[in-house]
């Protein structure tokens, strides 16, 4: 079960990893979204960290996409059946709200298997200027992912779920989902 | 400002967890009901982030289900203008104009202060700008609409005017000056009422009987029946889940 509110900032860790935490964090990292189940939670980048914390016992912090995102606790409840799989008898699972998720957490992998499953990725919000300078506002098109125009058109900014908003390709009509960045 | 007291912390975040929760209840109710299906996945998506936001802040003060199904009316805090009905799409359109705008600029100081709404205010206040864009582009769709859509959104806005005063009182313990976010709270919908070719209403912004009454727990009688809704079945069913 995820705890909201648990929204204090992570303290920073007292040790680097060892082997068994970076094993027991691909393992929950190769975990599909409930929801988008061709990329994992590694790849959407909302496994934050795993920290064992005793003999079969394990915290791990997973950080929300969206604030109301219901797939949270099929998430967590996934994450914890794969670790009692690698035999932690304990797993707790918190939630992080600090720092915000943002679109840019997803990996560049996971972006070509939005797009490959039909769902257009969202676009970059950072962009690498010198420290200090204002971000520049690129307006990327959004590029169809079915026929691969950037002629789209926006039809709703909500969707199938929480973090997608429904466009329609003018060329070749069909309409999909895009990641919206956050 | 003096260093408020964990008591008066809890209250004003109860405050805005009631606000997020309210106003979910009433978007919810849009389900299968909205004049278009796009708009019924909108409007429903919007209560999905509230009911999110609304889970962090009472989470923050206490027992989430306790404090959602477990409290008598006058113990929630949220503003009038969240627990207005839905009336027609114009009504709904300029509650979430109001109430968007309102919440974008009060998460953005919130994050920026420091206080245990940060973290959450931080994340939050990114999805808000969604909900705060389709509210706008549709006052702008209906305003400068047809004569009927027109005429609809101009009574909405006039009508819920005076639920807006509410928002900019004092809210001690909250850590940011709900006063000084009136002013750009009124020029940004004011643009927008005007790119719309709407007028902005007249009246006064809050009446003898409501002017901050939310807040103290005073409401107006159709919350009670939302109340009723939202709370029924842990009422009959305490600590039913599936």
């Amino acid at each position: 079960m995820v705890t909201p509110g648990t929204a204090l900032p992570v303290p920073p860790p007292v040790a680097a990893p060892t082997a068994l935490e970076q094993e027991l964090l691909r393992l929950a990292g190769q975990v599909p979204d409930p929801e988008l189940p061709m990329i994992s939670l590694a790849e959407l980048g909302v496994l934050r960290g795993i920290r064992v914390t005793g003999p079969g016992r394990v915290q791990v912090e997973l950080t929300p996409t969206w604030t109301g995102c219901p797939a949270m606790d099929a998430m967590a409840s996934d994450i914890t059946g794969v670790l009692h799989g690698a035999g932690m008898a304990e797993v707790a699972v918190r939630t992080v709200l600090s720092p915000a998720w943002s679109t840019d957490a997803i990996s560049a992998e996971g972006r070509r298997k939005l797009a490959e499953a039909g769902v257009a990725p969202p676009r970059p919000q950072t962009f690498g200027g010198p420290a200090g300078s204002a971000p520049v506002p690129v307006d990327l098109a959004i590029r169809c992912p079915h026929c691969g125009s950037t002629d789209t058109r926006l039809l709703s900014r909500f969707s199938s779920t929480a973090c997608k908003s429904l466009r329609r390709c003018e060329s070749c009509r069909e309409p999909f989902d895009h990641f919206k960045e956050v | 400002m003096s260093t408020p007291t964990p008591t008066a912390v809890g209250t004003a975040t109860l405050a805005l967890a009631d606000d997020a929760l309210v106003l979910a209840q009433r978007l919810g109710e849009w389900a299968a009901d909205a004049p278009v299906l796009e708009e019924d996945v909108a409007l429903t998506n919007i209560a999905l982030d509230l009911l999110g936001q609304a889970r962090t802040l009472l989470s923050l003060t206490g027992d989430e289900d306790e404090l959602a199904y477990g409290r008598e009316e006058h113990q929630f805090r949220n503003v009038q203008l969240v627990e207005r009905p839905n009336g027609d799409f114009a009504d709904t359109i300029a509650r979430q104009l109001y109430f968007s705008v309102y919440q974008e600029l009060l998460y953005t100081a919130l994050a920026a202060a420091d206080g245990q709404t940060a973290p959450l205010a931080a994340k939050a206040v990114k999805e808000v700008a969604y909900h705060r864009d389709h509210a706008e582009q549709w006052t702008l769709r209906l305003g400068d609409g047809t004569e009927e859509s027109h005429r609809r959104m101009q009574r909405a806005l006039d009508g819920l005017w005076r639920y807006t005063g509410e928002l900019f009182a004092p809210l001690e313990g909250l850590g940011v000056e709900l006063p000084a976010l009136r002013a750009p709270w009124l020029e940004r919908i004011t643009a927008v009422v005007e790119r719309a070719t709407l007028t902005m209403p007249q009246g006064p912004d809050r009446t003898p009987w409501s002017a901050g009454a939310g807040r103290q727990g005073v409401h107006t009688e159709p919350f009670g029946k939302l109340l009723a809704e939202m709370q029924y079945l842990h009422r009959a069913h305490p600590g039913a889940s599936w």
